[in-house]
């Protein structure tokens, strides 16, 4: 039992949470701005590298690096908007899509160029797990990442639910047009929307690189299991995302545990099991487990 | 004479390239209703979206208590004290009735917005016992009140209308134009496009007869009732294109 806690369980709540972090951004970005966000995944990865050149220079911890990277990663997201899919707004949303999978592109090229393409770590060295009970292992990082995304998922849900800004971004992600004759200022909420989506995605790259490593392949590697975990609470819907990431991260954890001493699935197949879950629910229920819009 | 609340001058608009209303004039007086009729596809919520800056005017002017509004665009209207409800898709369905009434204040809020809300909801009863109630669950005549009720939030000046009684039961009709009437009575000015022409026309100020994106017919709702004109080709017609339907329904 404790074994399937301790090296199933633990670790897919952290990886679910890393995929809730990404796929927040990727449900609001399609809620809002009508797109699927290809570049997202790369996001993640600028806001990993900042973090490593902040650890680089500075000597700091990446958890204090996080702030900092974050912003940077917001203005990068910003600019992204202002150069590439502002001017792309008006056209169908297509265009957008593509443009976006040139930006991934474009990002991980510079990062490759700025960082070079080897795999880093924030820092070297084995990290000792505490132990709770005797037997339940759980290393501090884990505690980090999960608490963390815990404390987001409650905060995103007061913002979206009170804030006068939240409001505006879910009834703008209802009707964008309807939001505007309501006298809501769209950029404004479209900017929000970036610099949560990048914040939350720099986050989310961060915690991969304190899990495992940073290199440049981290957060596209990300994309489809943050993808399917939108797909999977429901475009559009924020909470959903957050439950559908943890819902894939568990599961991708699980189907490797022996039942019987037979695993379902072989380690290596585990990143199948969010394309399985993204096709069932396309076929089955496509407005996701909250709801969401359709996709179109 | 006071400067009116509204003028449409000379207006050509449409989208994209296309025209679809060509030289519309529009004149609305403080406190009053000029209601747009016209058969399908007179260009009449277009007229109207062009005053909300939603589709593009090629010339022409639209004149807001003197002032032109038609590079403001759609968003900063609500300051300005203009407020629309659009004919359909007028709501937010996932955010609750409350929550709703919430967004029709952000861009121009109400001196005392609890006052405000009680003064609405006084005029919208059924609303109050659905205030937590996502708005997409409501039915279609409550979804109308609420999308009325939203764009009143703001204490707007001029309220545009675009069909508001459009798939409504004949109950909820009455319901509505009373309602119209009521919220003209607060002080507002009602620019109003509707398919139901005789029962708009009744509560009329000034009417205005749109045929292929024309002027045809201006005159007082009473007038445009009793001219024999507009009767035979737009009443009448309407009332030939009923007995068509049923004839065709039946079996």
């Amino acid at each position: 039992m404790m074994e399937f806690i301790n090296f199933y369980l633990i670790p897919g709540i952290t990886l679910g949470s890393i995929y809730a972090l990404g796929a927040v951004g990727v449900s609001m970005i399609f809620g809002i701005l009508r797109f699927a966000h290809f570049a997202h995944g790369d996001l993640m990865t600028t806001g990993a590298y900042i973090a490593l050149m902040l650890v680089w220079v500075l000597g700091v911890s990446p958890l204090v690096a996080m702030p900092i990277a974050m912003a940077g990663t917001a203005i990068v997201a910003l600019l992204l908007d202002r150069l590439f899919y502002r001017p792309l707004r008006e056209l169908p949303t297509i265009y957008t899509v593509i443009a976006s999978f040139g930006v991934a592109l474009i990002l991980r090229s510079l990062i490759q160029v700025l960082w070079g393409t080897e795999a880093h770590v924030y820092s070297p060295g084995f990290q000792k797990p505490l132990i709770f009970f005797d037997s339940l292992r759980i290393a501090s990082r884990h505690i980090q990442i999960i608490s963390t995304t815990l404390a987001i998922a409650v905060a995103l849900h007061f913002f979206l639910k009170h804030s006068r800004l939240g409001r505006s971004m879910r009834a703008v992600s209802d009707d964008p047009e309807l939001a505007r004759i309501a006298g809501i200022r769209t950029e404004r909420v479209i900017a929000f929307t970036w610099i949560t989506g990048a914040c939350l995605a720099a986050m989310a790259g961060i915690f991969v690189g304190l899990d495992t490593d940073v290199h440049t392949n981290l957060g596209w590697n990300m994309l489809l299991p943050m993808f399917a975990a939108a797909l999977l609470g429901g475009i559009g819907k924020p909470m959903g995302a957050i439950a559908g990431g943890l819902i894939i991260g568990i599961a991708e954890e699980l189907v490797s545990y022996p039942v019987l001493g037979v695993s379902l699935l072989s380690p290596s197949y585990k990143s199948a099991v969010a394309f399985i879950i993204m096709l069932v629910l396309l076929i089955f229920r496509p407005q996701g487990l909250f709801k969401g819009r359709l996709l179109q | 004479m006071n400067t009116p609340v509204l003028v449409i001058e000379n207006l050509t608009a449409g989208y994209g390239t296309t025209a679809i209303v060509h030289d519309v004039n529009v004149t609305l007086q403080e406190r009053e209703i000029a209601v747009i009729v016209g058969p399908n596809g007179a260009g009449k919520s277009t007229l109207l979206k062009a005053v909300f800056g939603l589709n593009n005017c090629f010339s022409g002017d639209i004149l807001y208590r003197g002032s032109s509004i038609l590079k403001t665009g759609t968003a900063n209207l609500v300051p300005m004290g203009i407020s629309a409800v659009p004919q359909s898709g007028n709501v937010f369905p996932s955010l609750s009735v409350t929550e709703n009434l919430e967004i029709g204040t952000y861009a121009r809020a109400p001196k005392n917005k609890a006052h405000t809300m009680a003064r609405i909801l006084s005029l919208f009863p059924d609303l109050k016992d659905k205030l937590k109630q996502d708005a997409g669950e409501l039915s279609g005549g409550q979804r109308q009140m609420l999308a009325i009720a939203r764009a009143l939030m703001s204490e707007p000046q001029l309220l545009l209308l675009d069909e508001p009684t459009a798939g409504l039961s004949p109950a909820f009709l009455e319901i509505i134009f009373d309602l119209i009437l009521e919220i003209r009575s607060t002080g507002l000015s009602i620019l109003m496009v509707e398919q139901n022409a005789r029962q708009a026309l009744r509560i009329a100020d000034t009417g205005y007869v749109l045929v292929n994106g024309e002027n045809a017919y201006t005159g007082s709702g009473t007038e445009l009732l009793a001219n024999d004109e507009v009767r035979r080709s737009f009443l009448g017609g309407q009332a030939r294109l009923k007995s068509k339907q049923s004839d065709s329904d039946s079996p």
